[in-house]
């Protein structure tokens, strides 16, 4: 043995004593991530394993496991789905659209809430405006069935009363998406402006003041200070939001949405619950979930890089 | 002067808009309300708007006569408060070490934690998984997959990273433990943002609806969200409601008694919203200030 790797062993053994010294004084520290790590290991990471149902031929006698491996006939198949374009070009058309309606609307009501003068009111109204938030999409479906409902809706009350025709909200594809996109608006631009409010309070005010001086009328100054002092918030939630376009809910679509409005209101997420869940097509409802995450990983991580390159900033 | 006048313009421009923004908010909740409190001949002619007709407390009379619907609520009170307790715990458990920025293994650990925020298995593995632990269908389908949530995490070690050292030292000294140096210091000292991660941690549960519906199918085990969600879709209100009383109630109109189910299922949000309101904005300023 020549004295190298004499000397590597002994190196060794101190090593592997100061570890284990290392370990008896914070053995503690140790002890408490057992559980947490094991919950991360078999909840996350156990159902990571189980997508290997995408190149199986699943069934539940023989468990995963036991199950005969089909490579990508799988994904052939779903790719040959007519239902799979479909709610793919729905989760794209809804997502969207939510960006243009909903992605402006709490900046505006941002930027109308740090004009109001009267604190007591801006507190009262930052209050209720963020209550919809609060609300589970059950609920806000079972308001939106009174509120827009076809025969004694609140809103087809008011229609019908003027003299014009019931306008069929939830059962009409295109009035349908419109239901959608305002329920989405009522829901988030109360609580979207937390974030915008947070940047506002960053302002200099002494900015407004020499505005003031030259003259510069209110919304002079919101578009001159306001805005432009918005804009790095504006563009990392925008690509957040892009980086998300793929990635969609299920309850806002599957509540909101009914039989008759299906060519509209099915998304990948309703999709893979409809096909697995409710018809038991595992194999097909795991590749077109598998699909779904490894396209919004690639999404994310192409919004990741755009933050960096144009914002500066990483957004992970 | 002019100017003056125009900016005055502005503001009472701008606190009109925002109050009828406020008033668009608020509408579907007083619609609904008036709903629950009307009669159902005025329901259906569709008289009633913001404003209850024929003003009776019928619907919630039969609502909170219907034990299944206030088994539902028990039921999800407990689960919520199991649910909160679990994940505070463990989340607790988890933040304190990984607070450590010496810790030995801390790198690999937290990778293996983060990579779950941005790749899932999906919901069909996470099924397979929850039945083959034969969880389906018990409280614990609901309480174990959401145990953590590393948003969350990444929220209270952050905030544990912030407590000064010298205080944790000092303990150290004095012979305590990490464990009791958890419990007696840092814990204390991080109540506000534990009243925070478990409101979080409470009204996603509260309100959480996707798992009940793959995983529970017993209607005894119905959390009040999926129970309610029957109820709205599902026209058979009467059937489901288990009528009891007079023939004469089996008149009221089922839409009634949808709203006031829907009532019954905020209100407890409602409660607690002066708490959420304040807690959650700090949360969310945590979340900025950050990133």
């Amino acid at each position: 043995m020549s004295p190298v790797s004499g000397r590597n062993r002994k190196q060794k053994g101190a090593n592997a004593l100061k570890l284990g010294m290392y370990f008896r004084r914070h053995w503690q520290l140790y002890a408490l991530l057992i559980l947490p790590i094991s919950y991360f290991l078999l909840f996350k990471y156990g159902p990571m394993y189980g997508v290997i149902i995408a190149f199986k031929d699943f069934n539940f006698f023989q468990g995963i496991n036991g199950s005969k491996w089909i490579g990508f006939d799988a994904f052939r198949e779903v790719f040959a789905m007519k239902d799979f374009y479909k709610t793919l070009r729905n989760t794209l058309m809804l997502n969207f659209l939510d960006l243009l309606l909903s992605f402006p609307a709490p900046l505006i009501l941002a930027i109308m809430l740090y004009e109001l003068k009267s604190v007591w009111f801006k507190k009262l109204s930052q209050t209720i405006l963020y209550i919809p938030h609060f609300i589970s999409w059950v609920i806000i479906g079972g308001i939106v069935y009174q509120v827009f409902g076809t025969q004694s809706g609140m809103i087809n009350n008011i229609v019908t009363s003027l003299g014009f025709d019931a306008i069929p909200f939830l059962t009409d594809k295109n009035d349908w998406l419109l239901t959608y996109l305002l329920v989405g608006v009522w829901q988030s631009a109360g609580w979207g402006t937390i974030i915008y409010l947070a940047a506002l309070t960053g302002i200099n005010k002494e900015l407004f003041e020499a505005a003031e001086v030259d003259g510069a009328g209110r919304l002079r100054k919101i578009w001159s200070i306001t805005l432009p002092s918005l804009k790095p918030t504006i563009v990392t939630l925008l690509i957040i939001n892009l980086g998300n376009m793929i990635a969609i809910g299920f309850e806002r679509p599957y509540i909101i949405g009914n039989t008759a409005v299906r060519e509209y209101s099915d998304v990948l997420s309703t999709f893979v619950y409809r096909i697995g869940i409710e018809s038991g097509q595992y194999t097909l409802a795991t590749v077109v979930g598998l699909f779904q995450a490894v396209v919004g990983l690639v999404f994310v991580l192409g919004a990741n890089y755009a933050s960096k390159k144009l914002a500066d900033q990483s957004i992970l | 002067m002019r100017e003056r006048h125009a900016s005055r313009t502005f503001d009472v421009i701008n606190a009109i808009a925002i109050l009828f923004f406020v008033l668009i908010c608020l509408a579907p909740f007083l619609h609904i309300i008036a709903i629950s409190l009307s009669s159902a001949r005025a329901i259906m002619t569709g008289e009633v708007s913001l404003i209850p007709v024929d003003l009776n407390w019928n619907a919630y009379k039969q609502v909170f006569s219907d034990m299944s619907m206030i088994r539902s609520l028990g039921f999800t009170v407990m689960l919520t408060l199991l649910f909160t307790l679990l994940c505070m715990l463990m989340t607790i458990a988890a933040a304190y070490p990984l607070a450590k920025t010496g810790l030995k293994g801390r790198k690999p650990l937290m990778f293996i934690i983060v990579i779950t925020m941005f790749f899932s298995g999906g919901i069909i593995p996470e099924y397979m998984l929850v039945r083959n632990l034969h969880l389906l269908d018990t409280v614990w389908a609901l309480v174990l997959p959401g145990l953590i949530s590393p948003f969350y995490l990444i929220i209270l070690i952050t905030f544990f990273q912030n407590i000064p050292d010298s205080l944790e030292e000092s303990a150290q000294i004095d012979g305590s433990s990490y464990i009791r140096t958890l419990v007696s210091i840092i814990i204390p000292l991080s109540l506000p943002v534990i009243a925070t991660l478990s409101l979080f941690y409470a009204v996603g549960r509260w309100n959480g609806f996707t798992d009940t519906l793959m995983y529970i199918t017993s209607p005894e085990m119905y959390p009040l969200q999926l129970k309610l969600y029957q109820l709205v879709q599902n026209n058979m209100v009467s059937e489901l409601m288990q009528m009891e009383g007079a023939s004469g109630q089996s008149m009221l109109q089922p839409e009634s008694l949808k709203a006031a189910s829907v009532i019954f299922a905020t209100v407890p949000i409602l409660i607690v919203y002066p708490w959420l309101q304040r807690y959650f904005v700090n949360g969310v300023m945590i979340g900025a200030v950050k990133g």
